[in-house]
């Protein structure tokens, strides 16, 4: 190396970190994705929001893509993504199934009362043990499950309308389309 | 009204920022005197109307002005004065017109301090730093203005962070800042210098004092910082490695070994194409910081609020800075030579390791500090790096800085007899590796390797100290002798240099002890029930409701007693802020040089249970004691009379270009 | 929007729940070397919603069900690379203080050996050189400079730093 570019190392340096401070500004820092994506969704078997005494178990929608919504009734965002989320089980494009997390049952049951209710079904996950053996750490978060029961796409945070069409739904074609 | 003379204010100081930054720079470029003149009339008036501009902040507060955003969020008409006051700087725009206006002082204090330095340096070196700051206040009027309106006008304000209601965060924004900002000088000495094409001992010389007066601010401002972290978090902590708490760390390492550096090029002129990178180095560490710290890039317990469009101003600021500096480092630095040649056992080449592995440790902490960041970017995974990481570099580099320190002092410039320093230093070497020895009995060492190694660096640092200043009075005797010595010119440089060394040590010390030996329990008592750590009795007298002028304080009452004496009473806080309503814990603390009892409140688990966290934190003092140890190092090696000698002098002679015959580059030992 | 950016300092933290941090007072262990143990272990720990604090000083809600997970596991006896697992097979390496070495993290874990060689390097080289180098004192032009910029009167210098 000859003695004038050694002295271009600094700089370059700083061009690389500055390039990559550039591209952090764009990310967000708090965002964890998920490590369960093409893995096999966590095993559950868990009561009935509106029949305690049934229960709903991950084998029970082996063979249908299906969404999954964690949700409470003490999350202030989820009240946003709820309308959302009766309009896309009014699009008719995929099963949503509730995980109503660390809720009180009476709470929850009003919030489906009164904000209408978009879900096939609701389970419950009183304990919170369910959302960890899903990664979850933050409600809402949504999940789609393919036919073999692999989750195949995670949004973390509220869904919105642009997420439908942007993320959602293109999942959803795609699945369709290989199990056609 | 006041509000808007504060913003005028901004605006005229930007003004003269420019003036400042052009007018100076050009003039000496083109060989116009009367432009180069402008510099510290400039400088001035950039003080006084960023002077103008904090004091009206400051009124606004004080007069609970809320139509101003920034008041009305940050005050509250029930918030003590104090507060009020430290709620300056207490948020994101606040803490921006601080550092604007410590810019502004520090130029205004170069223009006082180097009237015996040629004009056309002062000129170059003011419009450096009036470069920086058109940066920041251009940042601040259209980002980040303080004076910012409001309407409707609420008719209370939110309060000021509950977290920084106490005295230790008042001070430590302060401090830091004029840490932070101070590298300045030395980095306008520096393009100043690259500019000039002159890079020699006198540049040295005068940037060695300012370099080391903004260490000494940066050195106090981190102590606070992890003083204030340590009692006020409520979790017993000193460091974290927080990215926020690096990006004041990293600056202060390049700042360290930029102050060594200096050293050998003022002496010896060697090193003097890498002591100005280190000055740009410790300067744009301190910029890598502010951006760190309010951009929202990375996780951090104490950051700013985030917000992309100031991160993307920042870091065009630091791309005009930062790759300005070093693209005209790249161009201009080959033409540096010189320096004297020196032996592989010689101060000079001691003081080099000393500076490369500060440099590579600055370095470890940042790739560690923006780790998570590039792999993100890289899409390499989402990862965490957190203290078990930093502590095994740390670890890894720190031990070889500390046993070269041992060595430093004892060393000549340019050739060490190496049999006669080891001939010195052999009883040192063995009452330090015997004290290490002893560290490995079971009930000192803990389980734990480190606390031999702590012990042997600790008592290496303090015992090499000891044959220096042996060796150094050896020809002086009794107080007499010492006290000659300390105010001969380069005494106070010598044991200010001993004191730091010593902070060190110190630090090494309380460092090793409370990681190793710390106490923690989490406890859940009811009244009259008592807890035991480590010989402490700690009984529970119950909770109290007490209300502060803007909080109501549950006040926990414990009795703490050893063996059968009760020796204190410790009263910790949970606290709830009316305004935000947040909960704050004010830990209880007796303090000690051996040890503290540290006890913080919890949760009301009912029937009046509370379930709370003693510590047991032996020789925790010593960390923050350590740091004001070489705080105050730095302030006597300021004092040192060679630098006021400069002065006097000059009072004697002639105004002007008297010429002196040079010594500076003369060696004499 | 604009009160949100307003706010600075650990408005999300607190609201967390960052005061208080007693987070292991309802759990029981055998010695208080056990429980030094605990705390240890998950203060290596990362909480996902806190801003950067560990399991063992987090009092939010998702920090408290992840602890007590690992509290049961931990008095099962399970062994702590089993509870790691158990951690990243849910939420990634990210809740690991202390990143795992396996090859997309050789460069952090290995890196800063090639930075600390290279620095011995550099060193190295630099004094080989300057043992080599002739003595350069300065010319009497520099001296001339030297003395028009400082002015400065001849003193007594020390070599002390």
């Amino acid at each position: 190396m000859s003695s004038r570019t050694r002295y271009l190392i600094p700089l370059f340096v700083f061009l690389i970190m500055a390039g990559f401070l550039l591209k952090g500004l764009f990310m967000d820092p708090k965002f964890i994705p998920s490590v369960l994506i093409d893995k096999p969704a966590p095993e559950f078997d868990l009561p009935l929001l509106d029949k305690p005494d049934q229960t709903l178990a991950k084998a029970d929608l082996k063979g249908k893509v299906w969404m999954l919504n964690v949700w409470a009734s003490w999350c202030v965002a989820c009240r946003a993504e709820h309308q959302v989320l009766n309009k896309l089980a009014r699009m008719n494009v995929v099963d949503i199934y509730g995980l109503n997390y660390k809720d009180k049952r009476g709470d929850a049951l009003n919030w489906l009362r009164n904000l209408g209710n978009p879900y096939v079904a609701t389970i419950v996950d009183s304990s919170g043990r369910t959302g960890i053996d899903f990664g979850v750490y933050g409600v809402p978060e949504s999940f789609i499950i393919d036919a073999e029961g692999v989750i195949r796409y995670k949004h973390t945070g509220p869904v919105n309308y642009e997420d439908i069409q942007a993320k959602i739904l293109p999942v959803l074609n795609e699945l369709k389309g290989a199990t056609k | 009204m006041i509000p808007e003379i504060g913003h005028f204010a901004l605006i005229l100081a930007l003004c003269l920022a420019i003036a400042q930054a052009v007018f100076p720079l050009a003039g000496s470029l083109n060989n116009t005197p009367s432009w180069v003149a402008l510099a510290r009339p400039l400088a001035w008036g950039q003080a006084l109307f960023l002077g103008i501009a904090i004091g009206a902040l400051t009124y606004s507060f004080l007069v609970n002005d809320f139509s101003v955003s920034y008041v009305a969020y940050n005050s509250n008409t029930r918030l003590p004065i104090v507060y009020k006051i430290s709620a300056v700087w207490g948020a994101h725009e606040g803490s921006l017109l601080l550092w604007a206006f410590f810019l502004g002082a520090w130029g205004a204090a170069i223009a006082i301090f180097s009237r015996h330095l040629a004009r056309e340096v002062v000129g170059r070196v003011l419009a450096v730093m009036g470069m920086i700051n058109i940066g920041f206040l251009l940042f601040m009027l259209i980002t980040s203005n303080p004076f910012e309106r409001m309407f409707p006008i609420p008719a209370e304000g939110r309060d000021l962070n509950p977290l920084l209601q106490d005295p230790g965060l008042a001070l430590h924004p302060p401090t830091l800042y004029l840490g932070y900002v101070g590298f300045s000088v030395a980095f306008g000495f520096a393009i100043a210098a690259l500019i000039g094409g002159r890079l020699d001992a006198s540049w040295a010389r005068w940037s060695r004092p300012w370099t080391t007066v903004a260490w000494v601010w940066l050195t106090l401002g981190i102590t606070i910082g992890s003083w204030w972290a340590y009692y006020e978090l409520g979790w017993g902590g000193w460091w974290f490695w927080d990215p926020v708490e690096n990006a004041s760390f990293m600056p202060w390492l390049a700042g360290t070994a930029l102050m060594h550096s200096l050293a050998v090029t003022e002496k010896r002129g060697a090193f003097r194409s890498w002591t100005v990178m280190l000055a740009l180095l410790a300067f744009s560490l301190s910029l890598l910081g502010t951006f760190l710290v309010r951009s929202g890039v990375l996780t951090s317990v104490h950051a700013f609020a985030a917000d992309p469009a100031r991160g993307l101003f920042i870091l065009i600021f630091l791309l005009v800075v930062v790759g300005g500096s070093l693209a005209l480092y790249a161009w201009r630095a080959p033409t540096i030579f010189g320096g004297g040649r020196f032996d592989l056992i010689s101060r000079e080449s001691f003081l080099l390791g000393n500076n490369l592995l500060l440099t590579v440790l600055t370095f470890l902490i940042l790739f560690g500090t923006l780790a998570p960041l590039i792999y993100d970017a890289m899409n390499w995974g989402k990862i965490s790096v957190g203290f078990p990481w930093f502590n095994r570099m740390f670890l890894m580099v720190t031990p070889f800085l500390a046993i070269l320190l041992g060595f430093g002092p004892l060393m000549h410039w340019k050739r060490t007899d190496g049999a006669a320093l080891m001939r010195k230093l052999r009883i040192a070497a063995i009452v330090s590796i015997v004290i290490g020895l002893i560290g490995f009995w079971p009930a000192i060492s803990n389980g734990s390797l480190l606390v031999p190694l702590g012990l042997f660096l600790a008592a290496w640092l303090v015992t090499s100290l000891v044959v220096s200043i042996r060796d150094r009075l050896k020809h002086k005797r009794g107080l007499g002798g010492f006290l000659s010595d300390f105010g001969s010119s380069g005494g106070r440089s010598y044991y200010g240099m001993v004191l730091g060394h010593l902070g060190v040590a110190m630090f090494i010390l309380g460092a090793t002890m409370v990681s190793n030996h710390g106490i923690e329990k989490d406890v859940r008592m009811a009244p009259g029930e008592s807890a035991e750590i480590s010989g402490y009795r700690f009984v529970f007298d119950g909770v109290t409701r007490t209300p502060g002028p803007n909080f109501i304080a549950n006040r926990g009452k414990f009795r703490v007693f050893r063996g059968d004496d009760e020796i204190t009473i410790l009263e910790p806080e949970k606290r709830t802020y009316l305004v935000q309503q947040m909960p704050m814990t004010e830990a209880a603390i007796d303090w000690g040089l051996t040890r503290d009892l540290y006890v913080s409140l919890g949760e009301d688990l009912g029937g009046g249970d509370w379930s709370m966290r003693l510590y047991y934190k032996p020789f925790v003092r010593w960390i923050w004691l350590g740091g004001l140890f070489m705080a105050f190092g730095g302030i006597l090696a300021v004092t040192d009379p060679r630098y006021r000698s400069l002065k006097r002098k000059k009072k004697q002679e002639a105004p002007a270009g008297a010429a002196a015959p040079a010594s500076l580059a003369t060696e004499n030992n | 929007m604009k009160i949100l950016k307003t706010l600075v300092f650990l408005g999300m933290l607190l609201a967390t729940g960052m005061a208080g941090a007693t987070a292991l007072s309802s759990y029981t262990f055998d010695s208080k070397e056990e429980e030094q143990a605990f705390r240890d272990f998950t203060a290596e720990l990362r909480c996902l919603v806190c801003q950067n604090q560990s399991l063992a000083e987090s009092d939010a809600d998702l920090a408290d069900d992840l602890r007590r997970e690992v509290y049961t596991m931990w008095r099962q006896g399970r062994p702590q690379e089993e509870i790691i697992d158990f951690l990243v097979s849910r939420y990634g390496d990210f809740v690991l203080y202390d990143p795992p070495l396996k090859p997309s993290t050789y460069i952090l874990w290995f890196g800063p050996f090639l930075l600390f060689v290279a620095g011995v390097v550099v060193l190295m080289r630099t004094l080989k050189r300057k043992n080599e180098d002739r003595e350069v004192e300065l010319t009497e032009e520099d001296k001339q400079r030297l003395s028009e910029l400082l002015q400065d009167a001849n003193e007594n210098q020390d070599s002390k730093i």
